[in-house]
């Protein structure tokens, strides 16, 4: 059973109006913000958002991301989606990691992303409180991510969201050839 | 690592009048409270108001006033306007031990850029506001287990 929408923002709108699409883009402002568990017929513009801010379209990629965090998803693991007047606007993944790296069970986030247009009304935000409301309800308190140090402006959301650096240090090495 | 004189008091200055964006706040008053002279003060907020992050009114009542973006200014910004804190020139690094200890002390600042670029004045006022919030209930819970 799919697990209840949040909804952000809303407006005190009819539900009947709530349910129509708006016809103007104010109008779509207005619309009440739900973040729900993904379905199939969002892949589509999840892939177009990352598409637009990776600039690579991976639609093998998210479908396989779709069946292993969205259809029938383990325990823990989380795919939620931002919606806003019939359009997705952004998307949270994530998942609870048993002692990895030694650490007792804790949320990670690897995937966030808000539709470049949106940005700024507090879609990512609500998209992180969802996610987090759900790790915690799993019974996690401790809520984890890694990103490229240069990536400046995620690095800046999750810091305002309160997140500070944690005890784990990422390392890496070139192989050489065999 | 630990920041030169001028770029901490420019980073308590500018928190300090963030803080309070609606009043004008003394040079004196903050001089006070971080134990510097206002003299001293004083050059690190004309440096901050001649880059546009605080306005001062003189007279009575007046002071200074935080005028930047709290929400886009990093911490960054603020240290790179009195100290490069990746102070060692390129290749001056002259034999192998060098070059490898510099190679350490590189990792060390890109990580600490990152860290400073990723943290606006707005994160760090809510920071401040749930460390004195979580300090305000601290005690509270002592008495209550006591």
């Amino acid at each position: 059973m799919a697990a209840p929408s949040e909804r952000r923002t809303a407006p005190a709108a009819p539900a009947a109006r709530a349910r129509r699409a708006p016809r103007t883009a104010a109008a779509a402002a207005e619309a009440p913000l739900v973040i729900r568990p993904v379905r199939r017929a969002d892949l589509a513009p999840v892939v177009a958002i990352d598409a637009t801010v990776t600039g690579i379209e991976k639609r093998a990629y998210w479908e396989s991301v779709y069946r292993r965090y969205g259809a029938a998803a383990q325990a823990g693991r989380t795919f939620l989606v931002a919606e806003q007047a019939r359009e997705v606007l952004g998307f949270v993944i994530g998942e609870v990691r048993d002692w990895e790296f030694g650490s007792p069970p804790c949320g990670w986030v690897f995937a966030i992303d808000v539709r470049p247009g949106a940005r700024l009304g507090g879609i990512g935000s609500a998209l992180l409180q969802a996610i987090s409301a759900r790790f915690r309800a799993a019974g996690v308190t401790k809520l984890r991510t890694m990103l490229a140090r240069d990536n400046t402006l995620i690095l800046s959301f999750f810091r305002s969201q309160g997140m500070m650096a944690g005890p784990l240090i990422s390392l890496e090495m070139d192989l050489p050839p065999a | 690592m630990k920041l030169q004189k001028n770029t901490a008091l420019a980073l308590y200055s500018v928190l300090e009048f963030a803080g309070e964006p609606a009043r004008y706040i003394s040079a004196a008053e903050i001089a006070a409270k971080y134990g510097v002279s206002p003299h001293h003060l004083a050059k690190v907020l004309a440096e901050l108001a001649r880059a546009g992050l605080v306005e001062s009114v003189r007279g009575v009542g007046g002071g200074y006033r935080f005028v930047g973006n709290a929400r886009r200014l990093t911490l960054l910004d603020v240290i790179l306007m009195f100290e490069d804190i990746a102070s060692r020139p390129a290749g001056a690094a002259a034999t192998p031990v060098e070059r490898a200890l510099d190679t350490v002390l590189d990792e060390i600042d890109e990580n600490a850029k990152a860290t400073f670029g990723s943290i606006t004045v707005a994160t760090m006022l809510g920071l401040i506001e749930r460390q004195e919030a979580a300090k305000a209930v601290a005690p509270a819970r002592r008495r209550k287990a006591a």
